[in-house]
């Protein structure tokens, strides 16, 4: 296996009280050393669910779940899929490591900094404490915490918000893994910060080769760090490409609406924006259709009735480009390059 | 030039607080607002940014008069509302309203949407002609909402549609001005541009004055004819929108300019970003002279010690002793 990542097929379900909702259906994607991929969608669209998955944080006993999900350890791999629990335990935090959205709930309020960085490294290297303490200092000044060893020995409330999404990193980069999902890493920050951070995650890919899976909602972290792009709604993937195909020639209804619902900076702030009607569909039994019909301004173009009656396949542009959609291709084009060309001017 | 609707001089909220020294109590003050004046002329929509804890949110609900300013003036329509008391606030209130950031808290979940919307109507006494469940009906069609909802529960609305009954409920007694106190941050970004699109809309129709307040620069841009940035409770940069967002003056500015990330790929990698270092000072202890000396990259010794006043640098006011 040459890439860190390949989920193929991925499903998730949770029975609720309502009926069965598909937060994740039919995901494929993969991510290879070096590489940063994006998942991006607005709430509700599957990509949290995708990336709790990688780790194995869905709970067995009520989530349904299929297809692979495998994850290279040097020479062997595991499907986090199918592997038992203590199986998946040896590789979460060693092989594949997490950064939660929010920092202010993902520290224990009770411990000291450096004890709880410690833990993620003696979970791996029982009884091997002093290197633990050794490695939790030498992680935060690689995070560019000034005076690490006192900082270590201080609680969560005594930092600052950003200062505690370094910790999250230094806690995630404890044992080197060689794979680091970040869900939406700088959704609670504020734009100082997050380009203090997005500029660290950066550096610190740069220095150890590791490939990232970053969930977010802003196109705008999208394009400054991402590679390639997964778009999901409604639990599928819509588009999937290099991050230039998503940005300047997307061939998804919905990655077009999106790209043109963003207000940009710099532009004439006369004009209105350009919104996508509607809302998202409910997740509890979807129609056997594309999710995205109901809001879609370009179903006419479709062979008709199909958009409303079958689920359209994720089908290749390019061999590294694919988009799900009923219109054909040859249409899609040039209308949806123009659009994006009008959108950007 | 017009006389403004509202005229806010010299503005300041402290918040009392305290901590324990030994076995005293330091007592201790929060400087949320310290020192903001800028007038909203009629039909303007005047953006108010900045980082969290930089004072915005503060200063919005103290123009209102929701929260007692600790100094200053806050002058509406020529008038001085500033020491006014809450009895005789009432009646203004219906000129001046506010839209809440969080669509999920700022309704009560046990009041029907119509009960919600007709909420201002019972407050301030007013019967509009043809009743009031007929004007409800047609707010609730102006905003997108489909009037036969009337009797359904904040809960059965999404996130989108929930903002749209806020809204609503503060354009209901057709007032002069709105603060919009970050009326989008909380919805996605297909939905959001929807509820942008009803804000502009309505003031257009109506002429309402807006103080709009987010953290979303690329959404100031859009909706603001003059943007203030605000950093530790203090006006940075005070300019027409086009003006602010080409050529900024302050270097808060320009770093808060550069920091956010365009959906532009190919823009973003030959991009030159300034990141500044740190984080945000406490408010309760702000640094002396210029507030953001402790992340400036320009400082120098003046700035340390003697605090920048706003003056008129171009086309823009901006509080620096070294703008661009």
């Amino acid at each position: 296996m040459k890439n860190l990542l390949e989920i193929n097929d991925l499903k998730v379900t949770f029975p609720t009280n309502d009926g069965f909702v598909n937060a994740v259906d039919g995901v494929s994607l993969t991510v290879a050393p070096g590489e940063t991929v994006a998942i991006v969608g607005e709430s509700g669209s599957g990509k949290t669910v995708t990336s709790l998955s990688v780790i194995g944080l869905h709970n067995p006993k009520v989530t349904q779940i299929s297809g692979s999900i495998m994850v290279k350890d040097k020479d062997e791999s595991l499907d986090i899929v199918s592997a038992p629990l203590d199986k998946i335990r040896g590789y979460r935090g060693r092989v594949v490591s997490m950064i939660f959205q929010d920092p202010m709930s993902s520290l224990h309020p009770y411990y000291k900094i450096g004890s709880q960085l410690a833990e993620a490294y003696l979970v791996h290297h029982p009884g091997k404490k002093e290197a633990a303490n050794k490695k939790a200092i030498e992680m935060l000044e690689l995070v560019g915490i000034s005076e690490p060893q006192m900082r270590a020995r201080e609680y969560p409330h005594q930092f600052s918000g950003g200062m505690r999404q370094r910790v999250m990193i230094a806690m995630a980069l404890m044992n080197d893994p060689a794979l680091l999902i970040a869900d939406e890493p700088t959704t609670a920050l504020d734009v100082t910060v997050q380009a203090q951070i997005l500029q660290l995650l950066k550096d610190l890919q740069k220095k150890s080769n590791m490939g990232i899976l970053l969930i977010t909602h802003d196109l705008g972290v999208v394009a400054q760090v991402a590679d390639r792009v997964s778009v999901m709604y409604a639990g599928r993937m819509v588009e999937q490409g290099d991050v230039d195909d998503i940005f300047y020639s997307p061939h998804a209804p919905y990655t077009l609406g999106l790209l043109k619902s963003v207000p940009k900076m710099g532009a004439k702030n006369s004009e209105r924006l350009k919104a996508i009607p509607g809302q998202p569909p409910s997740l509890i039994n979807l129609p056997k259709a594309c999710a995205f019909a109901p809001r879609c301004e370009y179903t006419s173009l479709a062979p008709a009735g199909s958009c409303e009656s079958v689920r359209p396949d994720l089908i290749g542009v390019t061999e590294s480009h694919k988009s799900r959609c009923h219109v054909p291709e040859e249409k899609r084009d040039k209308l949806f390059a123009a659009e994006i060309k009008g959108a950007r001017a | 030039m017009s006389t403004p609707l509202l005229s806010v001089r010299n503005l300041q909220k402290y918040f009392p607080t305290s901590r324990n020294v030994g076995f005293k109590k330091q007592k201790l003050q929060v400087k949320a607002v310290d020192g903001i004046s800028f007038d909203l002329m009629k039909g303007e929509t005047f953006g108010l940014v900045g980082e969290s804890g930089c004072g915005k949110t503060t200063a919005g609900r103290t123009i209102l008069k929701l929260i007692e300013p600790t100094a200053g003036e806050i002058i509406f329509e020529g008038q001085d509302i500033t020491k006014l008391r809450p009895g005789l606030m009432t009646p203004l209130r219906s000129q001046m309203q506010i839209i809440f950031q969080d669509p999920f808290s700022a309704l009560n979940p046990r009041q029907t949407v119509g009960k919600i919307i007709s909420a201002p109507f019972e407050i301030q006494k007013v019967t509009p002609a043809g009743g009031v469940r007929n004007e409800v009906s047609a707010l609730m069609e102006r905003v997108g909402l489909n009037p036969e909802h009337y009797n359904r529960y904040p809960h059965e609305f999404s996130g989108g549609q929930r903002q749209r009954i806020g809204i609503a409920r503060a354009i209901a007694l057709k007032p002069k001005l709105i603060v919009a106190d970050e009326p989008v941050s909380a919805l996605d970004v297909s939905i959001q541009a929807q509820v942008i699109n009803l804000i502009d809309d309505l003031q257009k129709a109506d002429g309402i004055s807006i103080v709009f307040i987010a953290h979303n620069l690329s959404v100031v841009q859009h909706i603001s004819d003059r943007v203030a940035v605000m950093y530790l409770g203090k006006i940075m940069e005070l300019a027409k929108t086009e003006d602010l967002f080409t050529a900024p003056h302050h270097p808060y500015t320009t770093a808060l300019l550069s920091a956010v990330p365009q959906p532009d790929p190919r823009g973003e990698r030959n991009r030159e970003r300034i990141i500044l270092k740190g984080d945000l000072p406490s408010p309760i202890n702000p640094p002396a002279g210029c507030v953001f000396n402790t992340r400036c990259w320009k400082v120098q010794e003046v700035c340390r010690s003697k605090t920048p006043e706003l003056l008129t640098v171009g086309k823009s006011q901006v509080a620096c002793h070294f703008p661009e």
